[in-house]
């Protein structure tokens, strides 16, 4: 009873979704308020309705109903009840509610929050998102209906597959959808702006803080996957250029900079069509990547049983709405050139570098990741791009963009006298050079270039983002989007800097492990002293103790496991973590070798949590700079042009 | 010409360069990191470059799998139902690594024809093949038939490999190369 009452609110939701796409855009141009004003009521009930649907197959869960198909496929019986409502997001069908909640819970966010912007623009916004919705809504019904029922129900279900069963699973998903669902109202924004015709510093300023939030979320759920795969998988790496990986990441690098341009837009009122340009590709890289994820042609970790008809629906999908998208932006974006100036030496100017650099790491990324699939479609050959070239190829921008960062965020806009600049980055610059030349000498020994340089790069994006928070250094009055800027700043470069030092030291071995008998790496000793069976709430495992010393000194004792899910019977291995802020000390359990012996892989991975660490700091930036007052500030000035947008705020280098 | 018009020639002219540079550099690497995909089928008629990295992937052969008592090694062939390729494996398995299952190694032909594989990979969801290797596999299975259609028997084949017409899918223990 209860799934038929979620298929019902999830058709209830695709009328009112239809309603919420056709309704305000044809008020729009007819000036029918009436038409109009159903944009909100539709949003809301669509909202409600997605929600019925969502709750009915997480009850469908919790109760397990194996009646339901989806529910049969990825649950079971002895499934502990937290995983049962991560199980809802736990395979295709489920995800795609997922998205489809979460566009629902964006829109009517839109739809409470606009009360200062114009109506007509409001309704075309929502009228935008109401397409998108339309396009996943029936996607899901046509396609991948999560409340289909087997006939005869099973007695059991198959489980969710063991390696999901984990508590990331329960956050890392929704944090990624969030994010790339979030694109898509600032998707929606540049299109209602296109279809208006204008693009003024209200609107960038309205879009911002919409950018921002969907960009922290998928900050956010990019760096938990990340963490997830490092310890889940057992393998210890923290990125693998996987193109799932990569899926999300474009969106990502895209969504950076498109803040970037934003901001240049909301206080210069330049580079207009390009923000526009940039807002459009950020949500279609995101409609790329769950083309990529949902479709099964990539080899990745993450693609599960796969299904041509969906791939080529959302192929369907994505190619309408990008062309469309498009060719309104080919027909409209012209007539909105700006025709302020800058000088070289001015923050326009490296917030354009910073475009370009982030663009041409978008586009050397997105070769890498659709070449083999252009390959196999021409039956040219099946290819795979290995991850060095991912490596090399994003360097490429990002050494020049590190470099830039510190620079960029002490000029002024329009133009900026080359003298302050200088002495107020000589102190910084001496700094990196002081403490980024010794560490990685004076901790491990030796050090390459790359890694030289890459620990200069991180103590200089740290340093110059810290002193611009010092007063007489930084802005006379700090405001909150300026912190937040700062912050994000010396998160990246607290990221860099463990991108640098995993990447340049890190250590592994696989190695049999025999009782009693130490296996070294890197100064630690690591003695595997035995095995026992230990049970789990539904799976059963073997444990093993390993002793971990340094210099003959007791560290730590670390208890990998292997387990087997008593459904699937699959093996899965639990890797054990010795954690800490100086390196963490990785122990997973291949097979045994006879004689209690177990082959072992041992990694050591020196400043890793930093990267997560930088992140955390990434997506707080965000936050604080959400919360500044001019986004909240009640106005009714959306006729005032962009060149006049608000100065004092902007001019962050008038020390 | 202004000096203005200097400036910008010389900060287009540093820019070109730059980004030529780098597309250089990452075409570079980008041609070196491309992993080609090989069915022991290809493997075996159309030969492997020495030098190269590449992929070779399929089913691991029943009764395929032999390591040493203690050792780190392990070797094992290959399949695709037509063709077999032997592969030899130092380090930790993948958890799903079984006789039977779908695989793709990465590595390099060794000197004795054996492929070393640097990293395995088995999919870690027992009901999803890998679409290289359910393509290889189909291919494979074809192969086969064809080869026994135009009177091939398995068991004279090249040493590399044996074809086997086994219309179950099952190529069961008719190995004749690699050891």
């Amino acid at each position: 009873m209860v799934p038929e009452l979620g298929q019902v609110a999830l058709v209830l939701a695709l009328i009112l979704a239809v309603v919420q796409s056709v309704a305000p855009l044809w008020g729009s141009y007819t000036g029918n308020r009436v038409l109009m004003s159903l944009a909100k009521p539709a949003v809301t009930g669509q909202l409600v309705f997605a929600a019925v649907a969502f709750g009915a197959l997480t009850y469908a869960f919790v109760t397990h109903d194996f009646s339901v198909a989806f529910v049969a496929g990825h649950s079971n019986s002895e499934l502990p009840m937290f995983y049962r409502f991560g199980a809802v997001w736990g395979g295709h069908e489920g995800s795609l509610l997922l998205w489809i909640l979460v566009l629902a819970i964006w829109s009517v966010l839109v739809a409470v929050f606009s009360r200062q912007m114009p109506e007509r623009f409001v309704a075309r916004v929502l009228g935008v998102l109401g397409v998108v919705a339309v396009g996943f809504l029936s996607f899901t019904l046509f396609t991948s209906n999560p409340f289909d029922r087997l006939i005869p129900a099973p007695v059991d279900g198959q489980d969710l597959n063991p390696i999901l069963q984990d508590p990331a699973l329960m956050f890392h998903p929704p944090l990624l959808y969030i994010g790339y669902v979030g694109f898509a109202v600032a998707f929606a924004f540049a299109i209602a702006a296109l279809l208006e015709g204008r693009i003024d510093a209200a609107w960038a300023r309205w879009t911002r803080p919409w950018t921002t939030a969907a960009w922290l979320f998928l900050t956010l759920g990019i760096s938990l996957g990340s963490w997830w795969a490092y310890y889940e998988l057992g393998w210890g790496g923290w990125w693998f250029w996987d193109p799932v990986e990569n899926a999300s990441f474009l969106p990502w690098l895209v969504g950076t900079a498109l803040i970037h341009s934003l901001a240049v837009t909301e206080k210069r009122g330049l580079f207009k069509s390009w923000t526009l340009l940039l807002a459009i590709s950020a949500f279609s890289l995101s409609l790329l990547g769950t083309f990529l994820v949902r479709s099964g042609i990539l080899v990745s970790v993450h693609a599960f049983a796969a299904d041509p008809s969906r791939g080529m629906y959302i192929l369907a999908f994505m190619g309408i709405v990008v062309t469309v998208a498009l060719a309104l932006y080919a027909w409209r974006a012209p007539s909105m050139a700006s025709d302020a100036g800058f000088k070289p030496l001015s923050r326009e100017t490296f917030l354009l570098a910073n475009n370009i650099l982030l663009v041409i790491a978008t586009l050397l990324i997105l070769l890498g990741t659709l070449y083999p699939l252009f390959m196999d479609a021409l039956n040219l050959g099946k290819i795979s791009v290995g991850p060095p070239y991912f490596d090399l190829a994003f360097m490429i921008p990002m050494f020049p963009l590190m470099l830039l960062i510190g620079i960029g965020l002490h000029t002024m806009w329009r133009q900026t006298p080359s003298t302050p600049v200088w002495r107020k980055l000589r102190i910084p610059a001496l700094a990196a050079l002081v403490i980024g030349i010794p560490m990685p000498l004076f901790f491990y020994g030796t050090a390459g270039a790359l890694t030289v340089l890459g620990s200069i790069l991180a103590f200089w994006v740290m340093i110059t983002a810290v002193i611009d928070l010092l007063p007489r250094v930084g802005p006379a009055r700090l405001t909150r989007s300026h912190i937040g800027m700062c912050v994000a700043h010396f998160g990246l470069g607290v990221l860099i800097l463990g991108v640098t030092f995993v990447s340049s030291y890190d250590l592994e071995v696989d190695r049999a492990g025999i009782p009693g008998q130490p296996v070294d790496l890197a100064g630690y000793e690591f003695t595997l002293l035995g095995t026992r069976g230990v049970q789990g709430p539904n799976f059963d495992a073997i444990e093993a103790e390993i002793e971990v010393s340094r210099d003959g000194e007791f560290v730590t004792t670390l208890y990998p496991q292997k387990r087997v899910y008593r459904v699937q019977r699959d093996p899965i291995t639990q890797t054990a973590i010795g954690g800490g802020w100086r390196r963490e000390l990785l122990v997973s359990m291949g097979e045994p070798l006879g004689d209690g012996a177990w082959s072992l892989r041992i990694q050591y991975k020196p400043l890793v949590r930093y990267i997560w660490l930088g992140t955390i700091f990434m997506a707080l930036g965000g936050v604080i700079a959400i919360s500044d007052r001019r986004y909240r500030l009640a106005r009714r000035r959306e006729t005032e042009p962009a060149t006049t947008g608000s100065a004092p705020a902007a001019a962050g280098g008038q020390g | 010409m202004t000096p203005t018009r200097k400036r910008r020639l010389v900060m287009v002219t540093a820019l070109v360069a730059g980004v030529g540079l780098a597309t250089t550099l990452a075409l570079r690497a980008f041609q070196e990191n491309m992993l080609y995909f090989y069915s022991p089928t290809e493997f075996v008629e159309l030969g492997v470059p020495a030098e190269r990295t590449i992929r070779v992937g399929g089913l691991v052969a029943d009764g395929s799998v032999r390591r040493a008592p203690g050792s780190m090694t392990i070797e094992f062939l290959v399949t695709d139902h037509a063709y077999t390729v032997p592969v030899s494996y130092t380090g930790v398995l993948p958890d799903l690594f079984r006789e039977g299952q779908g695989v793709v190694a990465r590595g390099r032909i060794g000197d004795n024809g054996v492929f070393v594989a640097e990293n395995l990979m088995a999919k870690h969801d027992e009901n999803y093949m890998p679409p290289e290797v359910a393509q290889a596999l189909h291919a494979g299975k074809m192969r086969a038939i064809e080869r026994a259609q135009q009177g091939f028997p398995a068991e004279t084949e090249s040493n590399n490999g044996a074809a086997v017409a086994d219309d179950s899918g099952h190529a069961g223990s008719s190995y004749s190369g690699g050891y």
